[in-house]
């Protein structure tokens, strides 16, 4: 039933959960020799996360994130595979001594797929696009608040913010440009990348093809065939037929057996950065004291939990950052699996014999079987769980808007998410001034240095106090034919750069 | 007869206005708001109510309705809500993989059942008719996804004949794959399909066997097939037709699963992500159509009854 999981996530919470992810350009495996390489062959790629429609700024979801972030539309930077910026439409930038004026110039020789310029007016329209108030941009509150953009003349765009904005170049690059004139994008685009739309079949699939234009290196392909599938198993088919080159993202564990054993397969593991969380409302009795939370967080044996679930693929994590993120630690020691302590600690807390409280587990794969984990672990501390299934538009519902639960499962897809909890009114009720501090303070830092120690002390706090359980890091797994080369791995749940695959 | 199909289709457009006030309540009383499902974690209120205006679903229900109606009366089914897509021609997208597979499969399995079906009646006491009755039985406890799976893990993943799955990007338009894409696909679900009324088949013939104006015309010296043809056929067709008419109205919809495991887009999907979406045009569209051609194939499973049988024709006449 791990279709079911994509199907709903696509559908409801998570589209949105994941905020277009962290991407990645660097080939899995390195380019074979392009002489066998055919420059003109189509790629076709098979993946869960069908677009619910073509604009990123209009609830596209993931699917959109990876089919058109880098390939069919460019932002003015671009994110490497190490989580690194790098300047894309834009060549040069320039920050004022207060931090708040940023000067960016444009690239030379740019033109949209329509023929048209590019123009520092299309990149103010672009950025006030995700800023407008109808705006369904999962970065839109990432953004800090826009005084003015200003465009001096067709090569520079000027942008002055409120306050400072460590984050803001970061930001940028899930800003894609596009055309001013170009209006509703929703069914079709006018990007700037190596590939032009060729048509898009709802329910089936996305054609790419190669754009004779492109301002810059040319893809090394002909084109892309994005299929969709709402069930792995089917995927898996489609992949062992070669009916299509490549899976985006295996999201079924069983499967990779068949692909492993095959020498014309090859299984690549990434990094991911999906977190799987057991949330606690820490608003409320009993997980408003820390000490139960650390309780449980040591109850539960993570690691045999991951094992179970995926085999030896994926990672413990123990805390929300995971190790793609410049701040990350190492701190799976804190509140390690520890059932002696954890009832000591529940001794302390005034909860001798356990109490009850019910789990609040959305209704597809891996949550029940992880409800079902996590309440037999805590039984052997007398913890009784009560497992409540929901639907993610419940979980929406009831647990994100009205904040209405003790205790749910959800992951968390996001790279650098770790500064939620910096925000008190966020689901999961964190509230620690100190903490609520260093994140903003991170924000406003001078350097990068000083923005990655304040968030590692933000980090090591919320692990302390064991605001969450992170239960682990989902494994990020790309199935392909040997006959590819160059193709991302790490893709980091939403982009797939495609421009740079070999298939020969 | 002909005042008999003026009023038939005077009750069919009355059907079809009352099943779409339905349709069109039934939705609005389902839990959960249709904008969050536009919306990511973060989402501000203002975020939210903006959705909300967007859509449309900040205005009254009757003006709702309205709007949803007048869109009908000009065969517009409005633009989705996650999408902002028009849903019309989405569905005639699908259509074109949905009626295909669900006519090709439905004619297989008449092909399939009624031959099966009598003999397993009119054979009863052989092996073979015993096998029929029993391979039937079999086909009705088999799901449809995992005879689906069967057939793909056979022709597609080991005999290589034929495509696992998927649909081709410009259609119909590349007729060999499209047709290739269809065979496995039909092929389950007209096995299914088959394995039902192979039963019903084999029960309407062993009802007529037995009757009495059989063995009448026997005794009158007709040979067992002009009796069968003359006497028997056409009063165990009434039966198994309105079956039919049943089999192929639920196949429309219901061959999700299938779509599911063949990488189908096909009409069935778009409903299930509809709903799961909270997309109400996506919803109410898809229902309307499919509402509209169960009402035409129960209208013409009738017509055809009373084709068969003249005795029908008396009395909703009058």
């Amino acid at each position: 039933m791990k279709k079911q999981r994509i199907a709903l996530l696509g559908a409801a919470v998570a589209t949105a959960v994941a905020l277009a992810a962290c991407g990645s350009n660097s080939g899995g495996a390195s380019p074979s020799s392009s002489a066998a390489a055919d420059a003109n062959a189509v790629v076709q790629v098979g993946s869960l996360y069908e677009p619910q429609n073509l604009d990123n700024t209009a609830g596209g979801g993931q699917g959109i994130t990876e089919a058109f972030n880098g390939n069919v539309y460019e932002g003015l930077f671009r994110l490497t595979d190490d989580g690194k910026v790098e300047p894309l439409l834009a060549t040069a930038n320039t920050v004022s001594a207060d931090g708040l004026t940023y000067t960016f110039t444009l690239r030379d020789g740019v033109k949209f797929h329509s023929g048209k310029a590019l123009t520092s007016a299309d990149v103010k329209y672009s950025i006030e696009k995700v800023l407008a108030p109808d705006s369904k941009s999962a970065r839109k509150s990432s953004f800090p608040e826009i005084k003015s953009i200003a465009t001096p003349d067709p090569k520079t765009v000027t942008v002055t913010l409120a306050t400072r904005s460590i984050s803001f170049i970061y930001n940028l690059s899930y800003v894609w440009i596009v055309n001013d004139q170009a209006g509703n994008l929703s069914a079709k685009e006018d990007g700037t990348g190596p590939y032009t739309l060729d048509g898009w079949k709802r329910g089936s699939s996305l054609t790419l093809k190669k754009n004779p234009s492109y301002w810059g290196t040319a893809a090394t392909n002909g084109g892309v065939v994005f299929h969709y599938f709402t069930d792995g198993s089917a995927l898996d088919n489609a992949l062992l037929t070669n009916a299509v080159d490549v899976v985006t993202s295996e999201q079924n564990p069983d499967a990779l057996a068949q692909f492993t054993d095959n020498p014309a397969y090859k299984v690549n593991d990434g990094h991911s950065t999906t977190k799987l969380l057991l949330a606690f409302n820490d608003r409320v009795a009993p997980f408003n004291d820390v000490k139960v939370r650390k309780a449980v967080s040591s109850a539960i044996d993570d690691k045999k939990l991951l094992q179970s679930i995926w085999g030896d693929h994926g990672e413990l994590i123990g805390s929300m950052v995971p190790p793609t993120d410049p701040w990350h630690t190492d701190l799976t020691g804190v509140n390690a699996y520890d059932v002696a302590g954890a009832k000591a600690l529940l001794a302390e807390a005034g909860h001798p014999n356990g109490f009850t409280f019910t789990l609040d587990t959305p209704n597809y794969d891996p949550h029940p079987t992880v409800a079902a984990f996590v309440k037999s672990e805590l039984a052997k501390v007398g913890i009784t769980v009560n497992i409540n299934v929901i639907t993610p538009d419940q979980w929406y519902t009831k647990v994100y808007q009205n904040k209405d639960f003790t205790a749910t499962l959800q992951e968390h897809v996001n790279d650098r998410d770790v500064v939620w909890y910096g925000d008190p009114n966020f689901y999961w009720g964190y509230d620690n001034p100190q903490v609520t501090a260093w994140i903003k303070q991170a924000e406003q830092a001078g350097s990068e240095a000083e923005q990655t120690e304040l968030l590692k002390k933000a980090d090591q706090q919320i692990a302390a106090d064991a605001a969450s359980d992170w239960l682990y890091l989902y494994p990020q797994i790309v199935v392909a034919s040997t006959k590819l080369s160059g193709y991302p791995v790490n893709g980091l749940n939403s982009q797939f750069y495609a421009y740079g695959i070999h298939k020969g | 007869m002909t005042r008999y199909l003026v009023r038939r289709a005077a009750l069919l457009v009355g059907t079809l206005l009352l099943a779409s006030v339905v349709l069109f309540l039934i939705l609005r009383l389902l839990p959960g708001d249709p904008a969050n499902a536009l919306l990511s974690v973060g989402a501000t209120p203002d975020q939210v109510a903006a959705a909300r205006h967007q859509i449309g679903t900040d205005r009254p229900l009757p003006a709702q309705f309205g709007h949803w109606l007048s869109q009908l009366a000009t065969l517009h089914f409005g633009d989705s809500f996650v999408s902002s897509l028009p849903v019309g021609p989405e569905i005639v997208s699908r259509l074109s993989v949905t009626v295909p597979l669900t006519l090709s499969a439905f004619v297989l399995a008449v092909v399939v059942a009624v031959p099966v079906g009598f003999l397993a009646a009119h054979r009863a006491h052989t092996w073979y008719g015993a096998l029929a009755g029993l391979v039937s039985q079999l086909g009705i406890a088999v799901p449809a996804f995992w005879l689906g799976l069967l057939l793909v893990w056979v022709f597609a993943l080991n005999l290589r004949v034929l495509p696992a799955g998927g649909f081709p990007p410009d259609g119909w338009s590349s007729f060999p794959d499209a047709f290739r894409a269809l065979v496995l696909p039909v092929v389950t679900v007209a096995l299914v399909m088959a394995a039902s009324l192979i039963r019903y088949v084999r029960s309407a013939t062993l009802d007529v066997l037995g009757s009495d104006h059989l063995r009448t015309a026997r005794a009158l010296g007709s040979s067992f097939a002009g009796a069968m043809w003359r006497h028997g056929v056409r009063n165990a067709a009434v039966p198994v037709v309105s079956v039919l008419g049943i089999e192929l109205a639920t196949t429309f919809l219901g061959a999700v699963v299938i779509e599911s495991v063949f990488a189908l887009p096909g009409l069935g999907s778009m409903l299930v992500r509809g709903i799961a979406q909270h997309d109400y045009p996506v919803i109410q569209g898809v229902l309307f159509v499919s509402t509209f051609a169960v009402l035409v194939v129960g209208f013409l499973a009738d017509v055809a009854q009373r084709f068969i049988d003249p005795r029908l024709r008396g009395g909703l006449v009058r």
